[in-house]
């Protein structure tokens, strides 16, 4: 399955450097600097340099085994800056294997995947700096308050001592835990976990926003909470949103596009209400009566639901279930 | 519902962003600190809370090379200090069995005088040894902790940052060093309860912190490094049993060497804590003991230790 090229208004057309508009205009007095003061120290691993004319990621035939099984097979995927995009499909699709191929914590042959145009395998640390992560298993440390919590990666991104805590507690109060934050991890309900998480990925400013699995085990009500915070975010910082998820309703809802893949590849992509117009169009059918599912059985052979699939290996299994036993 | 167009960039943020990468990679910090914050100002309108974003729009500067490894070093400490301040449980619950090595063992033994110590109570000749077992006791929890870690999301999640692992192993190490210091400190009072005359002297108590916290990074290391290979606890908690006895019984935290026969007087020469223990001798009792090479080789073995830590923490990450 190839992959549409990657359109949309958020995809700006230039780089910074190229873009006359972007930096000098709005404060003149800093421009004699900028030619004056030439960045002395430029390390490998110095301020990433984003590209914004390439997609926020891009996987190019990406495969990846662990052992005999094949967990991603031929993946290609491009997500545009600034949406908000979905992977989608049942338990052992490949959905966190081709997440953490993107997260850098896969060893993945150079070429296959970049983020802002930053090749995965040969600028580990730049892609870590852009990306904001929050894994599927709560990854919040119960034993810290949230404040702790958060302020561990503000200075494990290396943020300055003189705006961490500004930065800490502009953090909290995005999702909505400014009151909370002096009480231990450990006493907040699973929606308040996900959104301190979400706090510390978003303390560094990432570029790119990647959730695994972000409502796993919530109730309806921390669901909503939790995806009012990743819209509010989202729409304040007009940053890029990768989401895995098997609720084919929260996917409808929030995204702007999806990915529905299958036992490792890719089987639909497109914008929601584009994929059952689709499918409505090749049934004959009406619109408002194909949902995602019927989507997703269409080209999968089988609903999330269905019953011709194992439904992931025992560890992603155990790990799902304790995740979602301690949110509870 | 469906299709939601993608929201165009908000004007200001878009302005922000481009502001601060522009000025990162063109000027250093001063000015650009402030245009970025006076420019890039967004308001979350569209929810129920109207929250101003300011600083969450630009990303932090980078920090480099030996600079990056002490700031996560740091960062790992704070938070072992912080959960330390939360729950004191552990520190008071890990100063019982020293105490009652002291207390019985040492007070026993101190009677009998069956082992030749050179002229000092056995009670003084034991306690810098349980210093050392109970630092090196901490220190092996590490590899146990980190799999903890692994299975709880919270190494995924750190693996994911600007960290490289030898940094992140490093912070780890100095971690458990910490927190043996905290708990070297118990039971040097504890002994000063028991009568012990250590020293108070000042540099020779931080030359002490600093021995301390070398020999914890070596045995938290090799914990790590073990949890590397075995990748699972159960099978970790198996080995820290089987070879922390050893590694206490095989050194010279109870008897001297020379008293060992040829074979375990081998195993003691090989074994970090002997250095460790031999250090803390000549240091808190002032008696004869081999600093520099105590020093040297508990440093070579951290460094050992946090370089193959490192290579098998990837695995961890799988």
């Amino acid at each position: 399955m190839t992959t549409p090229p990657a359109a949309g208004p958020a995809d700006p057309d230039a780089t910074v450097d190229a873009d006359p508009n972007a930096a000098p205009a709005p404060q003149p007095d800093t421009a004699p600097n900028v030619a004056a003061n030439p960045q002395p120290r430029t390390a490998p691993d110095a301020t990433p340099d984003v590209r914004l004319d390439e997609p926020a990621v891009r996987c190019t035939d990406l495969s990846y085994s662990f052992g005999d099984t094949r967990a991603v097979d031929g993946l290609n995927l491009e997500v545009a800056q600034g949406e908000i995009f979905g992977l989608l499909g049942p338990n052992g699709a490949g959905k966190t294997t081709a997440i953490r191929a993107i997260t850098t914590l896969l060893p993945v042959p150079a070429g296959k995947i970049s983020v802002f145009g930053l090749d995965c395998a040969r600028k580990r640390m730049q892609v870590r700096r852009v990306l904001g992560y929050v894994p599927q298993q709560l990854s919040a440390d119960s034993g810290l308050t949230g404040r702790e919590n958060v302020d561990l990666f503000a200075r494990v991104f290396d943020v300055p001592r003189s705006e961490r805590r500004a930065r800490v507690d502009e953090a909290l109060t995005a999702v909505d835990l400014t009151e909370a934050a002096g009480r231990l991890a450990g006493t907040y309900s699973g929606g308040m976990v996900r959104r301190l998480e979400l706090a510390q990925a978003l303390v560094s400013a990432p570029r790119l926003l990647i959730l695994d699995e972000p409502t796993i085990g919530l109730d309806p009500l921390a669901r909503a909470s939790v995806w009012d915070c990743i819209s509010q975010v989202r729409a304040g910082t007009g940053m890029t949103v990768l989401v895995t998820t098997h609720y084919m309703d929260e996917a409808d809802e929030h995204c702007n596009r999806l990915a529905l893949m299958h036992r490792g590849r890719i089987r639909a992509m497109g914008a929601p209400g584009d994929l059952r117009a689709d499918l409505a169009a090749q049934l004959g059918a009406d619109p408002a009566r194909v949902s995602l599912e019927d989507v997703f059985r269409h080209h999968a052979g089988s609903g999330l639901t269905g019953a011709d699939h194992e439904g992931g290996d025992f560890r992603d299994v155990r790990r799902t279930r304790s995740t979602a036993a301690r949110l509870r | 519902m469906s299709a939601a167009p993608v929201p165009p960039l908000p004007a200001s943020a878009e302005a922000g962003t481009a502001t601060a990468t522009a000025t990162a990679t063109a000027t250093p910090t001063a000015t650009a600190t402030a245009t970025a914050t006076a420019t890039a100002t967004a308001t979350l309108t569209p929810g129920p809370r109207p929250v101003e974003l300011r600083l969450l729009l630009t990303p932090p500067p980078a920090r480099r090379a030996w600079r990056l490894v002490l700031a996560r070093a740091g960062a790992m400490c704070m938070v072992e200090l912080q959960k330390l301040r939360h729950d004191r449980t552990e520190l008071y619950t890990r100063a019982v069995q020293p105490a009652l090595w002291l207390l019985i063992f040492g007070e026993t033994f101190t009677r009998i005088h069956a082992i030749p110590t050179g002229g000092i109570p056995y009670l003084d000749y034991l306690a810098p040894g349980i210093i050392a077992q109970s630092a090196m006791f901490i220190a092996i929890f590490y590899g146990i902790m980190i799999i903890w870690e692994r299975d709880s999301g919270v190494l995924t999640k750190l693996l994911v940052t600007p960290t490289p692992r030898a940094a992140l192993v490093t912070g780890k190490a100095f971690a458990a060093g910490v927190k043996s210091v905290i708990q070297a400190l118990v039971v040097v009072v504890i002994a000063a309860l028991l009568g012990v005359a250590l020293t108070w002297n000042p540099l020779r108590l931080l030359g002490v912190a600093v021995i301390v916290v070398l020999g914890s990074a070596f045995f938290s290391c090799l914990s790590m490094t073990i949890a590397g290979i075995v990748l699972t606890r159960d099978r970790l908690m198996g080995i820290g049993q089987a070879i922390t006895m050893p590694l206490f019984f095989g050194s010279n935290a109870l008897y001297p060497v020379a008293v060992m026969p040829g074979w375990l007087q081998a195993v003691s020469k090989a074994n970090p804590l002997s250095y460790e223990v031999d250090a803390l001798r000549g240091l808190l009792l002032g008696i004869h003991a081999h600093l520099a090479l105590d020093f040297g080789v508990l440093a070579v073995a951290a460094a050992v230790g946090v370089t193959t830590a490192s290579l098998l923490l990837g695995r961890l990450a799988k």
